[in-house]
């Protein structure tokens, strides 16, 4: 065990726990930021993705020890009221249909448009291709991406 | 206008719910949708009235309509309130809905399955809304002294135009909780829809995008431990002996031991399917240290004895024998190559199959098969517990909360009523949440903890204990005459461990000459529903095989099936064909029409497939473009007759998701074993269909009728496979009979 001090969506917290708990499960389990989601644990799915430094990353390769004093954003903190031009397209196309990927969907794709305000069907798909939806909602996905391009 | 008898209690659901103090509504559980959707002006009510099971009015005219099954994706969250709200006349816009707890006497078949959903609710949530509505009117009559048949509703309004009377629902919701039940209620003709028909948003969309706690996995509550199961590593072992003295002595680590889900004098049921009885459990704060301490247990296993169990079926007694032994794929694969040579049993023949193939001018004969699937739904199997000798609360993902219920009380030794379910929504189901074993572990474990525990399992526990969807074989003939007329079709299905057949299914009914067989090997690893079972199969297959058949008469294979369904429709073989040869044929038409079947552009190649399952007719036209050798879908149509659409944008969205998942199997995906260990535990070894794999464009089409609504969870999923393989031949000149198609190898990973 071992003390940190994690700065997540503009807030500090303190915490006691094991230097390699992935930051997934300090997130879910010590802080009940519960939107970022657990799917394989290995980084093969996407749905726990958050942005460190605005950058995208899966959260359940980040061990809590390796965060130091940079920003973590999650779901939760992507925009204060769910106004986000992405989580707003993601309404619009009603994109869900189980929505568990979800938020692991709209922080990869929020994190490709801070990136590349325009991006190409197959810059969408290559930034998109490590979050799996297996309700098959990938079409929807795209669509919606480029809907938050454009506002 | 329709009449219908009503089948709803009131008397003692009548409950009035007060405001607490600060605005916060009394809720049903912590599920309980509370919050108001952006477009929702009204603040929540002072006061509900409790109409009947399904709903309540506030006096200021919102609405509370229950949504009383599973959600696994399919949308039922939305699409089944609006029957409610359609005939209660209210505006979609003053609705909030909740999902309802596990209550059959009120809520009746509370199960997310078969795609039965909408097809069952249809008249019962009507009769809900209308009922409702009526006593609205009834009050409102006895409020302004006129007759309750001159007065009419409209946007929770009712008015009384003689005397210019008006009033919402609000203000008379308290005196309508008082009014007797009607006997019978009048439900809206179609063409006077206004919510049914017309396109709204999944209800917990804004939850959803926000990262708001709906999913199992997110429920939490205070005093929680966390358990996670250690199973043996492969089928056919089990458990022999533990070591917990690293693993209970680590960091956060409360208790570690072991269970057995069933107790031997349990006669299992239907959805009681369980790879491993006995497993060890690991208890403990925090997921991360219970995950680490798993890793820490040392556990013996040993092999499995052959066992033969007695399944009881719904009141109907089934055998099942499970042999011991640890199988390997190459194993499944023999007995393939065995069962491809001996006679199956005769499920269904006409005419005189055998003469006609002794008679053929030209046999053709293909073999199809496909792997085991794991469901990898994206959320794993977790569910929450909190058993005391009193009471048993759960919370969590189940697709058959009501059998489920059975299942615990006996395990529990304690009566259904002292058995609470809330069902929270489900990161996927794909029939994996039928099974519902998890449930029983973690009030097993609650119960030994003696404090509420969540369960839950890591992807490789889901993946590598599944009940997977069976590997199948379909071995196709069709005789030919010297004018390459079809005279005879043979069918010889089977599977380890049941037959994926169909036998009156479509092209039965078709072919005057007709023999279906089938066959099944026994297995030690559990099996069950996957998305639309056995279909999701044998439509590849069949439509596959009916491709090439179409191609060696000369005939264009949209031509090809309209002729056998013209011939169905006219002059059926048999008497027991299921499927409507009309109905069918009207999909193949509309997708030939909506896809300019003939006017492709050359360098795209087209595959199409059409199915009948789930009481729904769906077939696709898709379009595939070889980019640097590789396949590329630019686009799917997909033509659907599942009778009326109650919420047509959600349907569209579930028929592409039906579509890319189809795709997505019959191209990547396999579960393969080696000694009775799954070789694929995770998803950097088990391939599910991605972004840039997905089709570039899905159209999707509705039949225009007034049929009563059919499925749709399902019926989208089996025909792309068909319509993927005849595709890929017309690209690539080379057949694809062995799913994944990406190896096409019989029982490859």
């Amino acid at each position: 065990m071992a003390q940190f001090e994690l700065n997540v969506n503009g807030k500090t917290h303190e915490l006691n726990v094991d230097p390699s708990t992935p930051i997934l499960w300090v997130l879910r389990d010590h802080l009940k930021l519960v939107g970022t989601k657990y799917g394989c644990g290995i980084a093969q799915c996407g749905a726990c993705t958050v942005h460190l430094n605005g950058v995208a990353v899966r959260s359940c390769q980040l061990p809590v020890s390796s965060v130091g004093n940079n920003q973590l954003t999650t779901i939760e903190g992507l925009s204060e009221k769910g106004d986000h031009p992405v989580q707003q397209a993601w309404l619009e196309h009603d994109v869900p249909q189980c929505g568990y990927c979800q938020s692991g969907q709209i922080m990869s794709a929020s994190a490709l448009l801070e990136a590349n305000t325009n991006p190409s069907d197959e810059e969408i798909e290559s930034a998109m291709n490590g979050n799996i939806c297996r309700c098959g909602t990938y079409t929807r996905i795209k669509a919606a991406i480029k809907t938050a391009a454009n506002s | 206008m329709k009449t219908i008898k009503t089948s709803i209690g009131r008397r003692s659901f009548i409950k009035r719910s007060t405001l607490a103090g600060g605005g916060i509504m009394l809720s049903f559980n912590w599920l309980a949708s509370c919050d108001m959707s952006p477009s929702q002006v009204k603040a929540l009510p002072k006061e509900w009235f409790k109409i009947n099971g399904f709903l309540k009015i506030g006096e200021n005219g919102l609405v509370t309509v229950m949504s009383p099954n599973p959600e696994i994706g399919q949308n039922v969250k939305t699409s089944m309130p609006m029957l409610v709200a359609e005939e209660l006349d209210v505006d979609w816009n003053d609705v909030i809905v909740e999902q309802a707890p596990l209550n059959t006497s009120v809520f009746k078949r509370q199960l997310a399955g078969g795609s039965q959903s909408i097809r069952q609710g249809w008249n019962s949530l009507r009769m809900a809304g209308a009922t409702a509505r009526a006593m609205l009117v009834q009050a409102a009559a006895q409020t302004w002294g006129v007759d309750a048949s001159e007065i009419t509703t409209s946007n929770g309004q009712l008015i009384h135009r003689a005397s210019g009377s008006k009033s919402g629902f609000g203000p008379m919701a308290s005196l309508a909780a008082e009014m007797e039940v009607p006997e019978e209620v009048q439900l809206k003709d179609i063409s006077d829809f206004k919510i049914i028909g017309s396109s709204r948003k999944n209800v917990d969309g804004t939850k959803i995008v926000t990262g708001q706690p709906l999913y199992g996995l997110d429920y939490s509550t205070d005093n929680m431990l966390i358990a996670m199961l250690v199973h043996p590593p492969a089928f056919g072992m089990q458990l022999k002996s533990i070591d917990e003295s690293d693993a209970a002595n680590m960091p956060g680590i409360k208790k570690v031991f072991t269970m057995k889900t069933h107790l031997e004098d349990y006669s299992l049921g239907a959805f009681d399917n369980d790879a491993f009885n006995e497993v060890a459990v690991v208890v403990g704060d925090s997921t991360w240290e219970v995950m680490k301490a798993k890793e820490a247990l040392k556990v013996e296993w040993e092999m499995s004895p052959a066992k033969k169990e007695e399944l009881n079926m719904f009141g109907r007694t089934r055998t099942i024998e499970t042999p011991a032994g640890l199988e390997s794929s190459e194993d499944h694969r023999l007995v393939f190559e065995k069962m491809a040579n001996k006679k199956g049993k005769v499920v269904r023949k006409d005419g005189t199959p055998e003469i006609m193939f002794s008679k053929a001018a030209k046999i053709i004969e293909r073999t199809y098969t496909c792997p085991f699937l794991a469901h990898n739904t994206m959320e794993p199997m977790n569910f929450y517990a909190d058993v005391t000798s009193e009471r048993a609360n759960l919370a969590g993902p189940i697709q058959t909360p009501e059998f489920m219920e059975g299942s615990i009380s006996k395990r529990l030794g304690m009566d259904k009523e002292k058995i609470d379910i809330q069902m929270t929504r489900m990161g996927g189901g794909f029939g994996r949440r039928l099974y519902g074993h998890f449930m029983t572990e973690a009030a097993v474990i609650s119960k030994e903890m003696g404090q509420p525990v969540k369960l839950i399992y890591s992807r490789e526990d889901d993946m590598t204990q599944g009940t997977y969807r069976p590997a199948y074989q379909a071995i196709y003939r069709a005789a030919l005459d010297k004018d390459d007329k079809l005279i005879a079709f043979h069918v010889k299905t089977g599977g380890i461990p049941e037959s994926p057949l169909a036998a009156n299914r479509f092209p039965a009914g078709a072919i005057d000459h007709y023999l279906a067989e089938e066959w099944e090997e026994k297995t030690n690893i559990t099996v069950g529903a996957f998305r639309a079972p056995r279909s999701n199969f044998i439509a590849g297959a069949e439509q596959s095989f009916l491709d090439e058949v179409a191609e060696a008469m000369g005939k264009d294979p949209i031509d090809f099936r309209l002729e056998l369904l013209k011939k169905a429709e006219d002059n059926p073989v048999g008497e027991n064909n299921d499927y409507e040869a009309s109905r069918y044929a009207g999909v193949v038409k509309l997708v030939k029409e909506k896809s300019n079947w003939s006017g492709a552009d050359s360098d795209i190649h087209r595959g199409t497939a059409a199915y009948y399952c789930h009481n729904s007719y769906v077939a696709n036209v898709l379009d595939l473009e070889m980019q640097n050798g590789n396949p590329v879908v630019k686009k799917v149509y997909c033509a659907i007759d599942c009778g009326i659409v109650v919420n047509p944008d959600a349907a569209v969205n579930l028929a592409e998701g039906g579509v890319v998942d189809g795709i997505g199997h019959a191209m990547y995906s396999a579960l393969t074993f080696k000694d009775g260990a799954p070789e694929q535990s995770n998803f950097d070894k088990y391939r599910l269909i991605r972004h840039s794999e997905a089709p570039k464009e899905i159209e999707v089409h509705f039949v225009d009728n007034q049929i009563d609504p059919t499925g749709l969870g399902e019926p989208p999923f089996p025909p792309i496979m068909g319509a993927m393989a005849n595709a890929i031949y017309k690209a690539t000149g080379v057949r694809r009979y062995n799913q994944p198609f990406i190896t096409d190898k019989p029982l490859a990973g």
